[in-house]
């Protein structure tokens, strides 16, 4: 692998532009104020009760999520660049959802293959016909960028179902700010406390029509879920209710929410349980997460999902690489973000390819996310690899492969001091009456030496990402 | 409110007023086991604590002897004893983790750090030395927790189903406290009024913080009736039957939902007994009996503000 691109240090060593102001502040700061500021992170996280649950292992059983102190940081210019591009591409994606679910007209025009959408898992066939507020599906979208080569963007995933994570963007944010305020004096910094004002207007802009104060809630699979941490703050942070599906109810196609001054009626509900568990009467019957009754409601147009049902399509890594394709079918614009190069299993040249190559590549499953069901070649045993070629040969149309990209790293503190370790970067994009973010988004660190996986549930952790502002 | 959030609300500030009572109630018991009597029967003290805590049968079920070290264990760090101080706190914890965000972040990081305190002090134990110094701790997370609850929180309804929650447990347990007297009976007639009589009241009181509240208001020997009166019928005494009944019944009627007519005539009902009670009708009619009542009548109530307002209000 060649050595990867540096968010700090130019080939040369020196010192980049955006990281030049910190860079003189880590140089002049005793190495035992930072030590002791770690010291404080970890505290004020257990004591704020920042974890997460760990699916397997022991059930019920919190780890915090590692938070490193070297922020990452992002020039103005850049993120310009990248906000337009991500704009760009969310606005396909959610004109995309409308027309598959509607007319067709993309599969008509022959741009996308029609099977390929039509007989997919994820395409819900009981979301056609059925009109959402403002044509909007992911009306939270968190696009998964990395940095490669000469430092260049890439989207890995658009994850369009019910992305996480944006809590720690916001506690990571606090944390920095109130461990080195200082830092944030010598250099204009974009602010991205306003995400939850941003979300409450978004998810109140696509209120079913006729709803002038709409009640929005969110809506959690239960405090054993590993993401309840983040369902919580975020209904706190928006000063809306959290709910579970035994708080909901259904009558006559409206949904209440069962107060202890009687129901009352629900408009707008952020989800962050799966379509399978939403409701037990259309989807999984098995389901003890979902409200009875709740896809009928929202047919009807009575209730608002955000997401929308079906979203899952869209993200789906063997739809993926036709993101390019519908940014130029549906804005007639050629797209400023890049994908990442991308062999489909399903075509016996690519398969073929790929078989050939497993050590050297990232292969993953199609309907697979958060890091499982995934190998990474040139890290990947020979054991494993051989376990992964059976099962893409059993059923090649499952898998994609990438190739092994160099992410950039970044100066993160590990057990042996300061080294670089491997990140991504997950802005949150919202889409409602009209598209907003923050600047920057969640960046995720790879603490293991060498390793290229970030999700927490496989040992990733998270910084605070800086966007510059102006001439910085 | 939710009706969900108001149960986990509740259940927070019951939970852990219940922890603190706990720790009350152990240490009175403690206290009384310090004072030698000659012919008591062994452990006497700790058997009562148990059959007032009705928990003698999962503690039989476990362990041999109601010794001291035996009950102090089953007590506070036991995690298979769903009324130990150890699963109270977990209790409060995981209900305020539930609603964590209703309740202040100040509240939240309260009772996290509470918990997390909790299991240290179960990994490493709690010496026979330690005991008080364990007890003032969970007393002093206690009074945290409210004080926080005091000063960060707004007066909503969110405020009124915690402050609800530790009312209604106080109550409970301050009249279990006192009936823990009758459970630790004198082996002779002759001793009643003796020194071991006024330790065990003294102890009692101390246990309830309310020795020096004794003294202030009567200026006089320690008597069973001045103890009974103060801690039933005393509207000014903090941990007293008719204070928490006050604060329960106020809540009940600033809560007023559209379906608590019953509970709101139950509560006046139980409210106004005391409210009007004399210290001589409740000695004639039995302490212990009266206390028995009311531990009834409580449990009913609370029954009643489970249906009113936790259970399924839609159909």
């Amino acid at each position: 692998m060649k050595t990867a691109y540096d968010e700090m240090y130019a080939t040369d060593g020196s010192v980049r532009e955006s990281y030049r102001s910190y860079a003189d502040w880590l140089k002049t700061t005793p190495a035992e104020v930072i030590a002791r500021k770690r010291e404080d992170a970890d505290i004020a996280f257990h004591r704020v009760g920042i974890t997460f649950a760990v699916y397997g292992e022991d059930a019920g059983k919190e780890r915090l999520i590692p938070f490193d102190v070297i922020p990452r940081i992002i020039a103005a210019q850049e993120w310009k660049r990248m906000a337009d591009g991500l704009r760009q591409r969310v606005k396909a994606l959610n004109a995309f959802l409308h027309d598959i679910y509607h007319d067709q007209e993309i599969l008509k025009a022959g741009r996308i293959p029609a099977d390929k959408v039509l007989g997919n898992s994820q395409f819900r066939k009981e979301m056609i016909g059925v009109d959402v507020p403002e044509q909007i599906y992911a009306h939270i979208a968190g696009v998964d960028l990395v940095r490669a080569g000469e430092g260049e963007y890439f989207v890995l995933e658009d994850n369009l179902r019910t992305p996480s994570g944006v809590s720690y963007m916001l506690e990571d944010r606090k944390m920095m700010m109130r461990l080195f305020p200082d830092l944030f004096a010598r250099q204009a910094i974009a602010p991205v406390e306003h995400y939850p004002d941003l979300l409450l207007n978004n998810l109140r802009s696509v209120a079913p029509a006729n709803v002038s104060n709409p009640n929005v809630v969110v809506l959690t699979p239960g405090q054993y879920n590993s993401a309840y941490f983040e369902h919580a703050f975020l209904a706190q942070q928006i000063g809306v209710e959290l709910v579970d599906g035994l708080d909901l109810f259904v009558r006559a196609d409206i949904v209440y929410m069962r107060t202890t001054q009687g129901p009352r009626r629900v408009d707008v509900i952020y989800r962050r349980i799966d379509d399978d568990y939403l409701d037990p009467k259309a989807f999984r019957s098995d389901s003890m997460l979902g409200v009875p009754g709740l896809f009928s409601a929202y047919r009807a147009g009575n209730v608002t999902l955000a997401n929308a049902v079906g979203t899952g399509i869209a993200d789906d890594k063997a739809i993926y690489v036709h993101v390019p394709e519908m940014i130029r079918f549906y804005c007639g614009e050629e797209p400023i973000l890049s994908n990442v190069p991308t062999w489909e299993l399903s075509k016996p040249e690519d398969l073929k390819y790929v078989l050939a190559h497993l050590p050297e590549l990232v292969v993953k499953e199609v309907h697979g996310s958060g890091g499982y069901g995934m190998l990474v070649g040139p890290t990947a045993s020979s054991a494993e690899i051989s376990l992964f070629r059976e099962k893409i040969i059993a059923e090649p149309a499952g898998y994609i492969a990438q190739p092994t990209l160099s992410l950039s790293t970044c100066p993160t503190y590990v057990e042996s001091g300061v080294a670089p370790r491997h990140i991504d970067l997950r802005p949150y994009v919202l889409s409602g009456r009209e598209i907003t973010m923050v600047p920057g988004g969640l960046t995720r660190v790879a603490l293991k030496e060498g390793s290229l996986v970030v999700n927490s549930s496989q040992g990733g952790g998270t910084k605070d990402t800086w966007v510059l502002e102006g001439d910085n | 409110m939710l009706s969900s959030t108001a149960d986990h609300l509740y259940w927070m500030a019951r939970s852990m007023e219940r922890a603190e009572n706990t720790a009350r109630m152990l240490d009175v018991t403690y206290r009384m086991s310090l004072l030698k009597q000659a012919v008591a029967e062994p452990h006497h003290e700790w058997r009562a604590m148990l059959s007032i805590s009705g928990l003698h049968e999962d503690f039989e079920a476990r362990y041999n002897e109601p010794s001291a070290a035996n009950v102090m264990r089953f007590m506070t760090l036991d995690e298979k004893n769903p009324g130990s101080i150890f699963n109270s706190i977990f209790t409060a914890r995981e209900n305020a983790r539930a609603v964590r965000g209703s309740i202040t972040s100040e509240m939240w990081e309260a009772l996290n750090f509470t918990w997390l305190e909790m299991r240290r002090i179960s990994a490493e134990g709690i010496a026979e030395d330690g005991v008080s110094r364990f007890f003032d701790w969970v007393k002093d997370r206690s009074h945290l927790s409210r004080g926080i609850t005091h000063g960060t929180l707004l007066r909503d309804d969110t405020f009124r189903f915690i402050r609800l929650g530790t009312f209604f447990e106080r109550a409970d347990n301050t009249a279990r406290i006192l009936d823990v007297k009758y459970h630790i009976l004198l082996p002779s007639p002759a001793d009643i009024g003796g020194a071991a009589d006024y330790y065990q009241w003294s102890a009692l009181l101390r246990s309830v913080s309310a020795f020096e509240s004794y003294r202030k208001v009567y200026r006089d020997q320690i008597t069973p009736q001045r103890v009974a009166e103060l801690l039933i019928l005393r509207p000014d005494m903090a941990r007293s039957l008719i204070t928490c009944m006050n604060e329960v019944n106020r809540l009940l009627q600033e809560l007023n939902g559209p379906q608590s007519d019953e509970l709101l005539r139950r509560c006046g009902q139980l409210h106004g007994n005391l409210r009007f009670g004399r210290i001589n009708d409740i000695f004639d009619y039995g302490l212990h009996e009266y206390l028995s009542g009311f531990l009834e009548q409580i449990y009913d109530l609370g029954d009643l503000i489970n249906k009113t307002y936790f259970w399924s209000t839609d159909q």
